[in-house]
């Protein structure tokens, strides 16, 4: 197995805000990685630093065996990129952006025009090829960057929140597309995001990022297995008197968060009868009760204490997505 | 230079199609050249300029033309930022100095083929180039100009987070650059004041080289306007690209 990224004790700070602080990892190649955190959690940061954009404080990583101190040129011939923001220049066509692409990476003409019309034909974008970028929908953007970003045969593919802001199907439509890649390919991806179907869905291993810091680091299915058992949320006026009512031994954890009590059991279905019946006794009133398999999300509450769901989106954010959304 | 090329024809394709841009900043001198020149042709005495006051104004609104295109050139980089395109470039592995001439020769090329067209409008007009070399002494004054302000631009635009400062080095910096330069004047008949004034303008430089070029007549000397407008071009590039090298997105 090759090691494709390589980050050791790798720090940035703003002033006195540490934004990534000490992270350490490593994705073997042909591996799709996630970082999932909540916005401003050190994400972008650190694919900034990986891909030469920003300098670290300390630290040190290297990207296929390049420092990406010593070597900047090197990195960046070895990496793609989609950024968060669109940066597709919107008065050319999608061949011609294609093409600005390939002669910035000095790609000889002839594999560079077989390389657009396969790419284009990749991301099924060939028959608007000479259509101006502007008259492309948000997924249709989207799509000629990820093809942009494979261009010159990157090794590593770095996409940072690439379905934000983009409709369902569009988003599922994108995913396959990566999925595709990565296997057909064999290239290694490491994305970054806040929505958890996403990490879940895509990547092979993800590490939860949170205030700069990597607290929890395994494949999705681990991730949730660590969670030990199932979920049972239970919205109720009264969730002060939920955890005295149910301070028994098979109940392995028990949260209160936003006026619902989340528990951690094991074969939540066979327990849940018991659950009710003494809450009943307690005389404590209950909304609604549900039981789910461990997702991510319960995975990120149980570590930090907090959800990351997309009403947390941030204003700048939400913003974004508004100009998007007015630009189709 | 395969870099340069390629920011240069990108800059070309996107000229090509931007047909309200060339239409638009063509407008401005032409009606400029219509109504000052012919409205003001009668009124003007003609006896220090040798020559009829239209034709005096024909270099003048040529050098505008390119003076205002140039700068709008080099200032788009902050669209480019503003729409994340600028992303794209400064991740390749490409030198920052490399992208900064790319753009300075792409918005200079507009610059100089704007003026162009309104040279060609001007002999529809009526004018008439004396000696067909004259016609080449011009272009290159206004390549030299092209360059020299598409840099400044460049160099503005490097400071510069978005376009709400436009419009103030368009009227504090850009118009009284042009003001003063004796494209609508010639600087003789300032008061005696002003004259240092407009000799410590770069673009007097360039207009007078132009207007050497097209009619023969200059009140300075070619060669020391040569010599200036070349020197305050080169000028111009190093601080552009000292700037752009330290641009963040």
């Amino acid at each position: 197995m090759t090691i494709a990224i390589h980050v050791a004790d790798l720090t940035r700070r703003f002033g006195d805000l540490v934004a990534v602080d000490r992270i350490n990892f490593e994705i073997v190649q042909g591996e799709i990685f996630g970082l999932l955190g909540p916005n401003g959690a050190g994400k972008t940061t650190t694919l900034a630093m990986l891909s030469t954009m920003l300098e670290p404080t300390s630290g040190a990583a290297q990207i296929m065996g390049i420092d990406i101190k010593k070597d900047q040129d090197g990195v960046r011939k070895a990496i793609g990129i989609v950024f968060q923001d669109q940066s597709l220049d919107e008065e050319l066509t999608a061949w011609e952006n294609m093409d600005f692409h390939g002669r910035l990476y000095r790609i000889p003409r002839e594999t560079r025009e077989q390389r657009i019309d396969e790419l284009l034909n990749l991301v099924e974008l060939f028959d608007r090829r000479n259509d101006i970028v502007k008259t492309f929908s948000g997924g249709m953007r989207r799509r000629l960057e990820i093809a942009r970003g494979l261009l010159h045969h990157p090794a590593v593919l770095f996409l940072d929140e690439p379905t934000l802001g983009l409709d369902p199907q569009t988003r599922n439509h994108l995913w396959k597309y990566i999925e595709d890649l990565a296997k057909e390919k064999n290239i290694t991806i490491i994305l970054t995001t806040h929505y958890m179907e996403e990490a879940d869905r895509l990547c092979d291993r993800i590490a939860i990022i949170d205030h700069g810091k990597i607290i929890a680091l395994d494949t999705p299915a681990r991730l949730k297995e660590s969670i030990g058992g199932d979920v049972v949320t239970i919205q109720s006026p009264d969730t002060s008197k939920i955890s005295t009512a149910l301070s028994v031994p098979w109940i392995k954890r028990l949260e209160t968060h936003d006026g619902e009590v989340i528990l951690t059991l094991e074969n939540a279905e066979q327990h849940l009868s018991m659950i009710v019946t003494r809450l009943n006794e307690e005389k404590v009133s209950i909304t609604s009760i549900s039981v789910h398999k461990p997702t991510l999300e319960d995975v990120f509450l149980s570590f930090t204490g907090k959800t990351i769901r997309d009403e947390d989106i941030s204003r700048k954010d939400a913003m974004r997505m508004h100009f998007r959304m007015m630009r189709h | 230079m395969d870099i340069v090329y390629t920011i240069w024809l990108r800059s070309m394709k996107r000229y090509v199609r931007s047909k309200s841009r060339i239409v638009g900043s063509i407008a401005m001198p032409l009606f400029l050249l219509v109504f000052l020149g012919f409205g003001l042709n009668s009124v003007v005495s003609a006896t220090s300029l040798g020559q009829q006051y239209v034709m005096f104004l024909v270099p003048g609104m040529v050098a505008m033309s390119v003076l205002f295109t140039s700068v709008f050139s080099g200032i788009q980089i902050i669209w480019d930022k503003q729409f994340g395109f600028l992303k794209e470039t400064l991740i390749a592995p490409v030198t920052r100095l490399e992208i900064m001439f790319g753009q300075t020769v792409g918005g200079a090329t507009t610059a100089v083929i704007q003026g162009i067209i309104l040279m060609v409008l001007a002999v529809l007009m009526g004018l008439r180039i004396e000696n067909p070399a004259g016609f080449f002494v011009a272009l290159g004054f206004m390549i030299l100009v092209g360059i020299a302000f598409t840099a400044f631009g460049i160099a503005i635009a490097s400071r510069m987070e978005d376009m709400t400062g436009f419009q103030l080095i368009m009227n504090f910096v850009v118009f009284p650059l042009f003001g003063l330069s004796g494209a609508l004047f010639p600087i003789s008949s300032l008061p005696g004041w002003l004259e240092p004034v407009t000799l410590l303008d770069p673009l007097t430089y360039g207009v007078e080289g132009i207007r050497y070029g097209l009619t023969g007549v200059s009140q300075i000397n070619p060669i020391i306007s040569a010599a200036v407008i070349a020197g305050f071009a080169v000028a111009m590039t190093v601080i552009g690209a000292y700037l752009f090298r330290k641009i963040s997105v």
